[in-house]
């Protein structure tokens, strides 16, 4: 590093430090830019697979308001996407490229979308749990130092509140209906509670990435603060319709004011993570197939643009 | 037009939008680009939407007790349903979905401008006039498609093309009258088909000439969906949409 690089990184640091907010066309190290790249491409291919999972029960909601909230909670994913990858353009990379690395595997989306939505109240549980999971670890987010992540967080944090509302609500209705329903509804806690506290990441003393990204207001809380934020916010709303955490070492713990939780299976998590979940291949085949078989649509439209120019 | 006339003019308005919109949902996460992604479900939105209202209306006029739009939508056969044939029609690919959509946006915007105009049935020209709104911006958003499509590249000319001409079939049934249309035209709830297909055939035609397609001859015209007669595909499509409250009698969610 050079005496000039130096002393943009320490105005920079600083800058940053005061909780200033970095614009596309200010000077920042590289690092911060390719973690920030990372990052919120990563974030905008799990908005775009988790499609999948819920787009999966769309065609099958019980009922046609069911239907319709669904279609518009997935219709706000396809949204975040894109204004996701809008703000990560702002960073010098092309979509057209971030989304040839998610297409060949090498780029990275949540692991929560690896697992399969099985019955309706999946639904529910996806709504609430994955996507209260996700604001959890959003809302800092809309404070981050990078200008076009932080706003386009705000309106994505806006719209997973309702989504995670919506959530609750199937699980709500489910636990006031059948016992099949009611059975439904459990099941789908049991199989998307680990996966959904699995998604704030390592344990902090396992966490690659934490550090610097504090220190760059990139983040702002740890793993598992945030891990024990989203135990301490859920297990009342749990309780307040009847279901059961499926964790026999729950228990609130008075000295602390937060409840202790059993540990998470990491042999799991790392094998989700490197590609062994129960929908890694499905999830990734399915955005081929959609990427290959548009591919005519997308030629074609360009090609017709190009016409028009010339004509004009 | 009596009772039981409204009543399935009013279920075939909600059957076109609710089997549309339900072939529309089976795109989501799955189209060309994550652009259409949020327009085909955008455009499902809206026709669930319009079902909702249109079938709530038709369930108010049963004799043997009020039915919700659920009921009519979950708990009716396949043989029950009246909507057009066209609309059932398998997604195919994304030429044969534009194609369907575009044939049915300009017959069902000109028919929800007749809707909301009339005064037989006010609740009825409120649904339709908000469906306007929303059809002109489905019609606009599938025209622009053709264009693309058929003046895009050789392959999609020839795709698009290709749709259009086995789609084709499936267009004669929005015209063809019978005793519901008939009372419906005297009550002034529902248009002239004859004049409509008129204003359809400008529509269309103006459209094609842009997207450089040939507009394939009135060959014979399958029909049957007013009646209940659907294709084979049709009884896998209401399986999926029915399962839960097929599966669960009586269970609300």
């Amino acid at each position: 590093m050079n005496a000039t690089q130096e002393k943009l990184r320490e105005e920079f640091d600083a800058y940053v430090a005061k909780d200033k907010k970095i614009e596309p066309k200010d000077w920042m190290p590289d690092g911060y830019r390719k973690t920030l790249i990372r990052q919120i491409s990563q974030h905008a291919h799990s908005e775009v697979v988790g499609m999948l999972p819920e787009g999966n029960w769309i065609t099958r909601a019980p009922s046609l308001q069911r239907k319709v909230i669904l279609l518009a909670k997935v219709q706000d994913e396809a949204g975040h996407g894109l204004y996701l990858y809008s703000a990560a353009e702002t960073l010098g990379v092309d979509r057209a490229d971030l989304i040839d690395d998610l297409l060949s595997g090498k780029a990275k989306y949540s692991s929560i979308f690896n697992y399969p939505s099985l019955t309706w109240a999946d639904m529910g549980a996806i709504g609430w749990l994955v996507d209260g999971s996700a604001i959890m670890n959003q809302v800092p987010l809309c404070r981050c130092s990078y200008g076009p992540y932080a706003r386009a967080m705000t309106r994505v944090c806006r719209e997973e509140s309702f989504h995670q509302r919506q959530g609750y609500s199937i699980m709500m209705e489910l636990m006031k209906g059948t016992k099949d329903q009611i059975d439904m509804a459990q099941d789908a806690l049991n199989r998307w509670w680990w996966p959904s506290l699995m998604m704030f990441g390592p344990s902090d003393k396992n966490s690659t990435h934490s550090s610097q990204n504090m220190k760059w207001n990139i983040k702002r809380f740890s793993n598992d603060e945030l891990r024990q934020r989203m135990v301490d916010m859920t297990v009342p709303q749990a309780e307040l319709i009847g279901l059961k955490i499926p964790d026999p070492d729950l228990k609130w713990n008075e000295d602390t004011g937060h409840y202790d939780f059993g540990e998470i299976d990491w042999v799991e998590f790392n094998n989700v993570l490197s590609g062994n979940g129960p929908c890694n291949n499905e999830r990734l085949e399915a955005r081929n197939k959609a990427h290959d078989d548009g591919a005519w649509v997308r030629e074609a439209a360009l090609a017709y643009a190009e016409k028009k120019k010339t004509k004009e | 037009m009596n009772n039981s006339q409204l009543k399935n003019a009013l279920l075939r308005l909600g059957d076109d939008a609710l089997i549309l919109g339900q072939r529309l949902a089976e795109w989501c996460g799955h189209a060309p680009a994550l652009e259409e992604d949020i327009a085909l479900t955008n455009i499902s939105l809206d026709l669930i939407g319009q079902t909702q209202s249109y079938l709530s209306l038709a369930g108010s006029l049963f004799e043997e007790g009020i039915k919700s739009d659920d009921e009519l939508a979950f708990l009716r056969s396949g043989r029950e349903f009246q909507n057009l044939l066209l609309v059932e029609q398998p997604n195919g690919d994304f030429g044969d979905t534009i194609v369907r959509q575009f044939l049915f946006d300009a017959f069902a915007l000109l028919r929800a401008e007749h809707i909301a105009q009339q005064s037989f049935n006010p609740e009825a020209a409120g649904i339709a006039a908000k469906a306007v709104k929303e059809i002109r911006y489905h019609f606009d958003h599938s025209s622009k498609w053709m264009v693309r499509l058929g003046d895009g590249t050789p392959e999609s000319h020839s795709r698009v093309q290709k749709s259009l001409n086995d789609l084709w079939k499936f267009t004669g049934e929005m015209f063809i009258s019978d005793e519901i249309d008939r009372s419906g035209l005297e009550s002034g709830l529902l248009p002239n088909l004859e004049e409509l297909k008129k204003e359809w055939d400008v529509k269309i035609d103006d459209i094609l000439s842009k997207a450089t397609l040939v507009r394939p001859e009135d060959g014979f015209m399958q029909t049957g969906g007013r009646k209940g007669i659907h294709t084979e595909a049709f009884g896998f499509m209401l399986a999926e949409m029915q399962i839960l409250p097929r599966t669960h009698p009586g269970a609300s969610w």
